[in-house]
């Protein structure tokens, strides 16, 4: 039993490093490094937090977050696609920025709660049938609606990225922009679009921290999650579908020392938490050392495109 | 102006880089059903041209009048739409991806693609023009004929009526060159506009019906190929009189001074790709190596040059065997080795850098102190600058803004500069225009009569029996015989290269 209750929680801890994971796939993909995640989670949590408890609607509150991380994103997108900033500073920068907006906001938030009608949104839905199963109806099929929505998002992205003809766009953009502008793609449209894309993801996995996983607002509430999925980005290997594994593997990882402490062995979370950059850099170094075409970072990953340069 | 016979007309077109003027009003006038060649000097403007009527480029001033209609493309987009497609001199392809892939690319706007039914309507250009891919190889598995066969199909798919080739030939085997060719004339019977840029004179009488000769940025002239001749040609494309015939001078000395017996190597996938390859060079003469494309010629280069592990053979230089040793020893003694790779980006220049820095990269071990002290680097690149002719703003300005042709001369200065007593140097003239091959050559005969040992591997045949003193073939990792090249044949080294031992008739 105790497994059981373990394996579902590692799914819910998961959630918001799947969201925030495929959001930043979706963004290197066209060819930007993002390391604002963080950043943007941060704003969808507070922003999500603010707009719950002072509407008390739900799809307001997720509107918002996704709205927030957007914008975020946006200064983002300006900084580093119009006017070719670097990516990695102009990221950074969002992530300070994100923390210190976050903390700004919550102030007068620390410590407010939900009101139960706005918590009974993010109840458990059993899914009919499938939630009955023994054992794996309660880890897989008996969770919030967010849990599913990021289950589903992690398809629909496969799917785009894989099987239409805008993901082979895409995918284009992030290995050579020269060569996808040369064939027509509108390369500035689709970075936005996906950078705006993905900063909405990470603003919902933000806000699935503050409104169903805490959910009460904390400062810095995210507690380094957006990087853990700048590095689970690396460990799927841009891979959407892997994504779904990786994030609830660390989902896992973030809530092991807890579990372990109530059974009496005593391995501290901390030992836990750097599991998933020790996992990082050994994945990192397979990569590179098979030299696999297919696994390895978009190409044009973290450079600036100019069509009159060369 | 408005020209009643022509389809693409480019009237006064001027594109400014910083400080150099790329193209200034230049005119083009090309009908329907028409090879135009373009031809000009190493950086006259010719790829900047190109890349104006195909929206890589907006021009500065000027007009682009497609069918009478007036353009302004803002985007390789627009141009696609008006029919252009352009063959880039550095191909545009995504190299992860699948040749379908790479097809469909930015072309496919429904949401969920139909492989199958694209595949049908691909084949059925493919049998049209006689084209030959595989369409579910990746990019990365393919030979450079393929890629471009490959980008042709690309543009031919997206309708265009208007091809552009950015020197095709000047990666591509002569077997393949002819089937491009046969290509180009199956598109000029469709009544589709060709514009072919080469510097190899022979291919532009083949194929070219008109020729429009561009020189520094200028319009010089456009003739008709019937009514015209190389020479001439050269001549409006250099602007002043230019001899046409490579000199060779008599090799000094019959003292040998590198021995390479039994040579092998094996490639990554443990296939022997050097099998047992012996050969001896003397002081001051010019080895020539003829060889089909990948018969182990860049194994061989960097083997010599102490870069490629071997598995056994001896390579001796002046008595001293420096096999196994590591790179810097074989540069220690004056063994210097360049080479032109077939794509010519990746060729040991940082492109970001300039001149100096690149020149120090070679160089700074040598001098004594902590700091690099650049005021000698930059003389060097300012006498590169002015023995080969470059063309470029000033030696602070990044390698990558010049053109193809200019890049490879600073290559080939910096490597002379080194003043070695081998000189390895494949494909040196990769690229460059007739004049600056032959200040090459001249380049490498000063080199010779100093006493220079130089090994120079070619794929152009005129070249190599008109300069070396003998010439060593080389066909699937063996060596098939060394021949003199004064009373060598082509087809002798035409049979050779594919494998028949010695068809003697020299030495
Ligand atoms: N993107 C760019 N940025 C800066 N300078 C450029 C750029 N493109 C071309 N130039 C400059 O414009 C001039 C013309 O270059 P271009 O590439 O058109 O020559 P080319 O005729 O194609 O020569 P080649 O035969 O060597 O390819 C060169 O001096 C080059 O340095
Ligand atoms: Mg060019």
């Amino acid at each position: 039993m105790i497994t059981v209750a373990f394996l579902k929680a590692a799914i819910i801890a998961g959630t918001p490093l799947l969201f925030a994971t495929l959001g930043e796939i979706i963004t290197e993909k066209a060819g930007n490094l993002n390391l604002g995640v963080e950043g943007m989670m941060l704003m969808g949590a507070v922003i999500g937090f603010q707009m719950g408890y002072s509407s008390n609607s739900p799809l307001l509150a997720l509107i918002f977050a996704a709205l927030a991380g957007g914008i975020g994103a946006f200064i983002y997108a300006f900084l580093t696609v119009s006017l070719r900033a670097n990516q990695v500073v102009s990221g950074l920068a969002l992530t300070i920025f994100g923390t210190g907006f976050a903390g700004f906001v919550g102030q007068k938030l620390v410590g407010l709660k939900m009101t139960d009608e706005f918590n009974d949104f993010f109840r458990e839905l059993k899914i009919p049938g499938l939630g009955d199963i023994p054992y794996f109806g309660e880890i897989l099929f008996n969770h919030d609606m967010f849990v599913y929505l990021g289950f589903i998002t992690a398809i629909i992205l496969g799917l785009y990225l894989y099987k239409t003809g805008r993901g082979l766009n895409l995918r284009a953009v992030g290995e050579n922009p020269a060569a996808a502008d040369a064939a027509s793609v509108r390369i500035t449209r689709y970075k936005y679009i996906h950078i705006l894309i993905g900063g909405a993801l990470c603003g919902l996995g933000g806000a699935y921290l503050s409104l169903v996983y805490v959910p009460v607002w904390q400062e810095n509430i995210t507690a380094g999650r957006g990087w853990i999925a700048v590095a689970l980005v690396i460990f799927s290997a841009w891979n959407p579908y892997r994504a779904i594994f990786g994030a609830y593997l660390f989902g896992g990882l973030d809530i092991i020392g807890f579990r372990l402490q109530g059974t009496g062995i005593a391995i501290s979370q901390y030992v836990f938490d750097m599991v998933p950059y020790v996992v990082t850099i050994i994945i990192l170094v397979i990569v590179s050392l098979r030299k696999d075409k297919r696994n390895a970072p978009p190409k044009s990953l973290g450079e600036p495109y100019f069509r009159e340069e060369r | 102006m408005k020209n009643g016979s022509a389809y693409v007309s480019m009237r006064d077109i001027t594109k400014i880089f910083g400080t150099v003027k790329a193209t200034d009003n230049m005119n083009l006038d090309v009908t329907k059903g028409e090879i135009h060649a373009l031809l000009g000097e190493n950086g006259a403007g010719k790829s900047t041209l190109m890349n104006m009527l195909s929206g890589i480029y907006i021009p500065d001033s000027g007009h682009i009048f497609i069918d009478n209609k007036e353009n302004r493309f803002t985007s390789p987009r627009d141009a696609i739409k008006a029919g252009v497609g352009m063959i880039h001199q550095h191909f545009k392809l995504v190299e992860v991806l699948t040749a379908l892939d790479n097809i469909l690319l930015g072309y496919n706007v429904g949401l969920f693609v139909n492989k199958r039914i694209q595949k049908e309507q691909i084949n059925k250009i493919m049998e049209k023009f006689q084209l030959d891919v595989d369409l579910d190889k990746y990019v990365f598995d393919m030979s450079v004929g393929e890629k471009q066969t490959l980008e042709i199909l690309k543009t031919l798919y997206r309708g265009a009526r208007i091809l552009i080739l950015d020197e095709p030939t000047a990666v591509l085997t002569p077997q393949e060159t002819v089937k491009l060719f046969k290509i180009m004339r199956r598109m000029k019977n469709q009544d589709c506009s060709v514009i072919f840029i080469s510097h190899k004179m022979n291919e532009v009488m083949e194929i070219a019906d008109r020729v429009t000769v561009l020189r520094k940025g200028r319009t010089i002239d456009t003739l008709i190929k019937e009514n015209s001749n190389p020479q001439e040609l050269t001549e409006l494309m250099v602007g002043r009189p230019v001899d046409l015939s490579i000199k060779r001078i008599d090799k000094l000395t019959d003292k040998v001074v590198f021995k390479v017996r039994n040579l092998r190597a094996d490639n990554e996938e443990k296939v022997e790709v050097l099998k047992g390859i012996n050969f001896e060079m003397y002081q001051g003469e010019i080895l020539g190596v003829a060889g089909i494309a990948g018969s182990g010629q860049k194994e061989l280069c960097e083997a010599l040059a102490g870069l490629y592990p071997i598995k056994e053979g001896e390579i001796s230089f002046k008595g001293e065997d420096l096999a196994g040793k590591n790179p810097k020893e074989f540069i220690t003694r004056g063994i210097s080795m360049s080479f032109i790779p077939e794509d010519r980006l990746g060729m040991g220049l940082v492109a970001n850098m300039d001149m100096v820095d690149n020149i120090l990269l070679k160089q700074y071990h040598k001098s004594k102190g902590f700091l690099v002290k650049r005021k000698p680097a930059a003389e060097k690149a300012k006498e590169i600058i002015q023995k080969l002719d470059v063309i470029t703003p000033g030696v602070h300005h990044p390698i990558k803004n010049l053109s193809g042709g200019n890049i490879q001369k600073v290559l080939l200065g910096r490597e002379l500069d080194s003043h070695p007593e081998l000189l390895i140097t494949a494909y040196p003239v990769r690229g460059l225009d007739i004049n600056t091959c032959l200040k090459i050559y001249d380049i490498l005969n000063e080199e010779k009569k100093k006493g220079v040992s130089i090994l120079y591997i070619a794929e152009d045949l005129d070249s190599l029996l008109g300069l070396c003193d003998r010439i060593m073939v080389i066909s699937n990792g063996e060596v098939t015989g060394i021949v003199d090249a004064r009373k060598a044949t082509k087809e002798q080294l035409g049979l050779m290269m594919l494998g028949n031992k010695e068809v003697d008739n020299a030495d």
